[in-house]
């Protein structure tokens, strides 16, 4: 499903979509309930609510967007309204799980409202990614883990590289393929 | 916001730990923990205030905090 389409269904929040299936199983097989786990663009709320009711971890879905973190809450959920991973702690979480904006996005066919700003990386798709890479290591726990979901549409090579200049490792613990794109969620450990 | 939340919470600017302030509680007997419905975190270092608004924090630094899309 083009950009174009996923916007018709929904204007404010994104709503949970194959990318946010495969990134919720991967990270719940990977879980403890006495982990802390931070969702970066909760979005619906939908993977941080599986991960708490699957695996008793403790939880926090944050958002930049207002209507999602409302969302999020109607779950339930913990939530917070946070630029990526600004308002918390060093070493706060076992586990930060992100499925970013990822689609490479012409500058002249933006539509500046929040459907856009859960959807498109920028021209090279990794906008949001790359800053994210920047600032999660602190808020990791010693052994703690990044679960980062990646489309092929953004360059999972790029992404790994430059994970790897922010001292990650990475791991594909998944992947599922699709007519126009392959998706992967990235395991990042230090 | 679980009151315990603040264990975890920062000021986005400085990463100093913040303050709660006129909080105001969810009236309800079977929670097994304080839920903070309203009320202000307020940084412990540079006085910056964020404000908790039906039950969420919003913890975006001051220049982000418009409802419009970044």
């Amino acid at each position: 499903m083009g950009l174009r389409d996923r916007r018709d269904i929904e204007t404010d929040v994104y709503q949970p979509a194959e990318d946010s299936q495969l990134l919720a199983e991967a990270a719940r097989d990977r879980l403890e309930a006495s982990d802390r786990v931070l969702e970066v663009g909760t979005g619906s709320g939908y993977v941080a609510d599986r991960i708490a009711e699957e695996t008793d971890a403790r939880v926090i879905a944050a958002d930049l967007n207002p209507h999602a973190v409302r969302q999020a809450r109607e779950r339930g959920l913990e939530t917070v309204r946070a630029d990526l991973v600004s308002p918390f702690a060093d070493g706060a979480f076992d586990a930060v799980l992100f499925n970013p904006p990822y689609l490479p996005t012409d500058p002249d066919n933006e539509w500046d409202d929040w459907m856009e700003a859960a959807l498109s990386g920028g021209e090279d798709g990794r906008a949001v990614i790359d800053p994210f890479l920047e600032r999660v290591g602190r808020v990791l726990a010693p052994d703690g883990v990044v679960y980062l979901l990646v489309s092929s549409l953004t360059g999972v090579d790029e992404v790994v590289e430059r994970a790897g200049e922010e001292g990650f490792s990475a791991v594909a613990v998944a992947d599922e393929s699709f007519p126009f794109e392959t998706l992967t969620v990235l395991e990042l450990v230090r | 916001m679980k009151e315990s939340l603040l264990e975890i919470l920062r000021c986005p600017l400085d990463k100093h730990e913040l303050e709660l302030e006129d909080a105001e509680y969810a009236d309800d007997e079977n929670a097994n923990e304080d839920e903070v419905v309203s009320g202000t975190l307020v940084c412990t270092e540079c006085g910056e205030r964020y404000p908790i608004e039906d039950g969420i924090p919003n913890l975006l630094p001051p220049d982000m905090r418009e409802e419009t899309p970044a």
